[in-house]
C-alpha cells in the first residue's frame, strides 16, 4: 500500500510558493484559502496516514523517491519514513500548525505583509514536516536548516524595527553554532558507519557496540556533537539566548515555532538517535545535566520578567530543559510525551497571551494589565486551563508528562535523586511564575491607561478603547487547544495511577525499554529478563513510590499557586519589598544573570573587534589589498623613473648603447681573465 | 713584425674616438665621419686578425664592409644635402620635426 507521504510536506510548500510569489495581488480571502487549505489538507492526509499506519499493525512506512547523492559506497536517498515517533511528531506539527494558522487569520488581520506572513508560515510547515518525515540525517538536516530560515524570517517579520531584525540575526547565528556540531556529528557517522539512513546507522551501531560496556568513544563524540546541535535548535544552555529575543516575532509565530514545534526538533533528534545516545552513558549524563540546569535556570529568570511573552519564552526554555532531562535519563518516550503535551499547552498559552495583547492593543507588559478576567472571559478561561496544566495539576495533561519525567529522573537506570530534586524545585518555580502571570494579568484592577492609543511592542494599535474580546476565529483554536491540554495527557497515565500508559507502549517499538535502577541491578546479579507484567513485591513498591512522587509534585504545584496567590493577590505590596531586600540577587536575575552581557563581552565583542581591526583593517585592507595596491604603485613609480630614459634625444640613446656595449665588453674580459 | 696586440689597441682607440665623436658632435657631417671612423676601426681589426691567422675570410669581410660603407656614404651624403636644402642647418638637434 502506498501512503503518498510526499503529499504531506509538499502541500505547504506549494502554498508557500503560490502565496509568496503571487500573494501580493491576492485578496485576503484568497491568501487564507491557500494557506489554510494546504495546511488543512496536509493535516487530513497525516490523519489518514495515521489511521492506515495503525490499521496496518504499526508497520513503519518507508517510501523512496530516488537517490539524492551517491559517492562510492555512500548514498543518500530522497526517502520519507513514518514510524511511531514520526507519527506523533507529524500529528502534533500538522495539528497544532493548522490551529495556529486559523488563529493567525484573526491575529494578523490588521497587519501589513499579510501574504508574506502566511507564505513564511507555510514554508515553515514544509521544512518542519521534511525534518520529521526524513528517513536519513541529511534530509533531516535540510529540514533542520529550513526551519531555522523560516524562524529567522518570521522573527524579523517586523523588519523595520531594529530590535526585530537583530533578534532574527541572533537566532540565526546562534543556531549556526549548534548546526556546526550537528554537521560534524554527521561527518563522524559517515566516517564510522558509512551511512546516514536511520535504520542502517542504528543497525551498524548495534553491531559495533552490542553492549554498553564497550568503550563507546566515537559514540560519545557523536552524541555530544548532536547534543550541541540540539542545544542550539532547542534553546538549551549555553545556546538558549536567542529564544527570549525571538519573541520579537508576531505572537502566532512564537506559539508555532518557538514553543510548539521547531524548538522541539532537538528533542526529536535526540529521541530519534536513542540507539546512539543509549550506548553512550557519559553523553546521556551530559544531556540530563544540561536539561536539568537549563530547566531551573530559565525558570528563575521567568520569575522576574514582566513582559508576558518573555515569561512564556523562559518557561519554554525551562520546559525544553525538562524534555532533555527525560532524554538524558534514557526516558525518551517521556520526553516525547512532554513534547506533545507541551505543544498543546504552551501553544495555548502563547495564543492566549496573543489574545490578551490583541485585547489591549499591543500592550505586553503585565504591570499594565490586571483585572482582565471579566473583560475577556474566554481568553481568561483557556489561559486558566493552560496555567493549571503547565503547573502540573492532575488530571490535566502537563501533570502526567511532567510527573513521568520526574519519576524517570529518579527511577531510571541513568537517573539520580539530584536530577529529581532539581526537577521538583523547577516544578515549584514553574507553578509560581505561571500563577504570578495569571494573577497579574487577570486579577486585581485594570492598571493600563483607560483609552489607550499608544502602540507598545509588536501588535499594531488599531484604535483600541476598552479591552475587548478577540474574534471567534482566534478563540476557536484556543478552545480546541484547551481541550487537548486537558485530555492530551490521558493517553499516558502510568500504571501506578491506574492507567495503561498507552503512549509509552505505542512508542515502545522505536524506543529502548527504560531499565529502572532496580532492574539494572537485577540484570547484573540474577537474571537478564525481569518479568514485566507480573506484580512482584518490588514492582508494587515501585508503584507506591511513584504514587508518592506524584503526590509530592501535586503538592509542589499547589505550593507555587499558594505563594503566587499570597504575593500577587493578597499582599501585593510584598513583591516590591522582597525585590528591594534582595537587591543584587534580584537585579542579577532580572537581568537574566547578565548572560547576554557576558556573551557580548566574552565572544561577540572580541569577535567583532577582531574582525574589524585584525581581519578587515589588518588582513583584508592591509595585507590583501595592500599587496595588490603596493604592487601597482611600485610599478607606477618604477616606470615613472624609467620613463625619463626615453628622452627622444638620439645621442643619449647612442650613449646608452655604447655604455651597454662597454659593460658587456668589461664583463667578457673579466670572465676571460678569471 | 708588429705584434697583434698593437693593432688591436690602435683599433680600439680609433673605435673609441668614433664613439665619442658620434656622441659629442652636433654637426651631421662630423657624426657621419665618426661612423666611418668606427667602421674603419673594425676593418683594421679584421685585417689584423686575417694576417695573424693567415686566413682569407677576414680580408673578404673588409671588402664587404667597404662596399656597404661606400653605399652608405652615397645615400647619407644625399640625405645630408636634402636636409641642408630644406632646413638650412646641419645641427642634428635642430632636425627634430618628428619629435613630440
Amino acid at each position: 500500500m502506498t501512503a503518498y507521504l510526499w503529499i504531506i510536506p509538499l502541500l505547504p510548500a506549494l502554498g508557500a510558493a503560490v502565496n509568496g510569489l503571487l500573494g501580493k495581488r491576492f485578496s485576503k480571502t484568497a491568501v487564507n484559502t491557500i494557506a489554510l487549505g494546504s495546511t488543512a489538507l496536509s493535516f487530513l492526509w497525516a490523519l489518514k496516514t495515521a489511521f492506515a499506519f495503525l490499521a496496518n499493525g504499526s508497520q513503519p512506512i518507508l517510501e523512496q523517491y530516488g537517490v539524492w547523492l551517491r559517492a562510492g559506497d555512500f548514498s543518500v536517498p530522497f526517502a520519507l519514513y513514518v514510524d511511531q515517533l514520526s507519527m506523533v511528531m507529524l500529528l502534533v506539527v500538522t495539528g497544532v500548525g493548522f490551529l495556529i494558522h486559523i488563529y493567525s487569520v484573526g491575529y494578523m488581520a490588521h497587519e501589513g505583509g499579510y501574504y508574506r506572513f502566511f507564505a513564511y508560515l507555510n514554508l515553515f510547515m514544509f521544512f518542519m514536516l521534511t525534518l520529521v518525515l526524513a528517513n536519513n540525517y541529511l534530509l533531516m538536516f535540510v529540514g533542520w536548516e529550513g526551519v531555522g530560515l523560516a524562524s529567522y524570517l518570521l522573527i524579523g517579520f517586523y523588519f523595520l524595527r531594529d530590535s526585530a531584525a537583530n533578534a532574527g540575526k541572533k537566532a540565526f547565528i546562534t543556531n549556526r553554532v549548534g548546526d556546526f556540531g550537528f554537521l560534524i556529528a554527521l561527518f563522524l557517522l559517515i566516517k564510522h558507519f558509512g551511512s546516514l539512513q536511520y535504520t542502517e546507522v542504528f543497525h551498524a551501531v548495534a553491531q559495533r557496540f552490542p553492549t554498553p560496556e564497550v568503550n563507546p568513544g566515537v559514540l560519545t563524540a557523536i552524541a555530544l556533537l548532536m547534543m550541541v546541535g540540539a542545544a542550539g535548535k532547542s534553546a538549551q544552555i549555553p545556546l538558549y539566548v536567542w529564544l527570549p529575543d525571538a519573541m520579537e516575532g508576531p505572537t502566532p509565530v512564537s506559539a508555532l515555532i518557538h514553543a510548539a514545534t521547531m524548538v522541539t526538533a532537538g528533542v526529536y533528534m535526540v529521541a530519534r538517535s536513542n540507539a546512539i545516545f543509549s550506548r553512550a552513558p557519559e553523553a546521556l549524563a551530559v544531556v540530563a545535566v544540561i536539561g536539568a540546569v537549563t530547566a531551573i535556570f530559565a525558570a528563575t529568570i521567568g520569575i522576574t520578567q514582566t513582559d508576558i511573552k518573555r515569561v512564556l519564552a523562559y518557561s519554554t526554555v525551562s520546559q525544553l530543559g525538562y524534555m532533555f532531562l527525560a532524554a538524558g535519563v534514557a526516558a525518551y518516550s517521556a520526553a516525547i510525551f512532554h513534547l506533545m503535551t507541551h505543544a498543546f499547552f504552551k501553544a495555548l498559552l502563547f495564543l492566549g497571551a496573543g489574545s490578551v495583547i490583541h485585547a489591549l492593543g499591543g500592550e505586553q507588559d503585565m504591570r499594565n494589565m490586571g483585572g482582565l478576567r471579566k473583560k475577556i472571559p474566554v481568553t481568561f478561561w483557556v489561559i486558566t486551563i493552560a496555567t493549571f496544566t503547565i503547573a502540573g495539576f492532575p488530571p490535566l495533561a502537563g501533570f502526567f508528562s511532567k510527573d513521568e519525567i520526574l519519576w524517570q529522573a529518579y527511577n531510571s537506570q541513568h537517573g539520580h535523586w539530584s536530577l529529581w530534586l532539581v526537577g521538583i524545585i523547577t516544578a515549584f518555580i514553574t507553578s509560581f511564575y505561571m500563577f504570578r502571570l495569571w494573577f497579574m494579568t487577570f486579577f486585581g484592577e485594570y492598571r493600563g491607561p483607560k483609552a489607550s492609543n499608544d502602540a507598545h511592542g509588536g501588535h499594531d494599535a488599531h484604535g483600541h478603547g476598552e479591552p475587548h474580546e478577540s474574534p471567534w476565529v482566534m478563540l476557536a483554536p484556543l478552545v480546541v487547544l484547551a481541550v487537548l491540554s486537558v485530555v492530551g495527557g490521558w493517553v499516558g497515565i502510568p500504571h501506578a495511577l491506574g492507567g495503561e500508559n498507552h503512549f509509552h507502549r505505542f512508542l515502545a517499538p522505536v524506543m529502548p525499554a527504560i531499565s529502572t535502577r532496580a532492574s539494572a541491578e537485577q540484570v547484573q546479579h540474577v537474571s537478564p529478563a525481569p518479568a514485566r507484567h507480573g506484580v512482584s513485591g518490588e514492582e508494587e513498591g515501585d508503584a507506591n513510590k511513584e504514587r508518592l512522587f506524584a503526590g509530592i509534585s501535586t503538592l509542589v504545584a499547589l505550593a507555587g499557586f499558594g505563594l503566587a496567590w499570597f504575593l500577587y493577590s493578597k499582599r501585593r505590596d510584598l513583591p516590591q519589598k522582597i525585590s528591594d531586600k534582595l537587591g543584587l540577587v534580584y537585579s542579577t536575575v532580572l537581568n537574566k544573570y547578565y548572560i547576554d552581557e557576558l556573551y557580548y563581552n566574552a565572544i561577540i565583542h572580541p569577535l567583532v573587534q577582531g574582525s574589524t581591526k585584525v581581519l578587515w583593517r589588518g588582513v583584508d585592507a592591509g595585507i590583501i589589498d595592500g599587496t595588490v595596491n603596493n604592487a601597482a604603485i611600485g610599478a607606477k613609480h618604477a616606470s615613472d623613473n624609467a620613463r625619463h630614459m626615453q628622452s627622444g634625444n638620439i645621442r643619449s640613446y647612442a650613449g646608452w648603447v655604447a655604455t651597454g656595449a662597454a659593460l658587456v665588453l668589461v664583463y667578457m674580459i673579466w670572465m676571460g681573465t678569471r | 713584425m708588429v705584434p697583434l696586440a698593437l693593432y688591436l689597441v690602435l683599433s680600439a682607440f680609433l673605435f673609441a674616438c668614433g664613439v665619442c665623436g658620434f656622441l659629442i658632435k652636433r654637426n651631421i657631417i662630423s657624426i657621419f665621419m665618426s661612423i666611418e671612423l668606427m667602421l674603419n676601426a673594425v676593418n683594421l681589426t679584421f685585417v689584423a686578425y686575417a694576417a695573424f691567422w693567415q686566413k682569407l675570410s677576414g680580408h673578404i669581410f673588409v671588402f664587404f664592409v667597404m662596399v656597404v660603407a661606400a653605399a652608405e656614404a652615397a645615400v647619407g651624403l644625399a640625405i645630408i644635402i636634402a636636409i641642408f636644402r630644406t632646413r638650412e642647418t646641419l645641427n642634428v638637434d635642430r632636425v627634430n620635426l618628428l619629435k613630440l
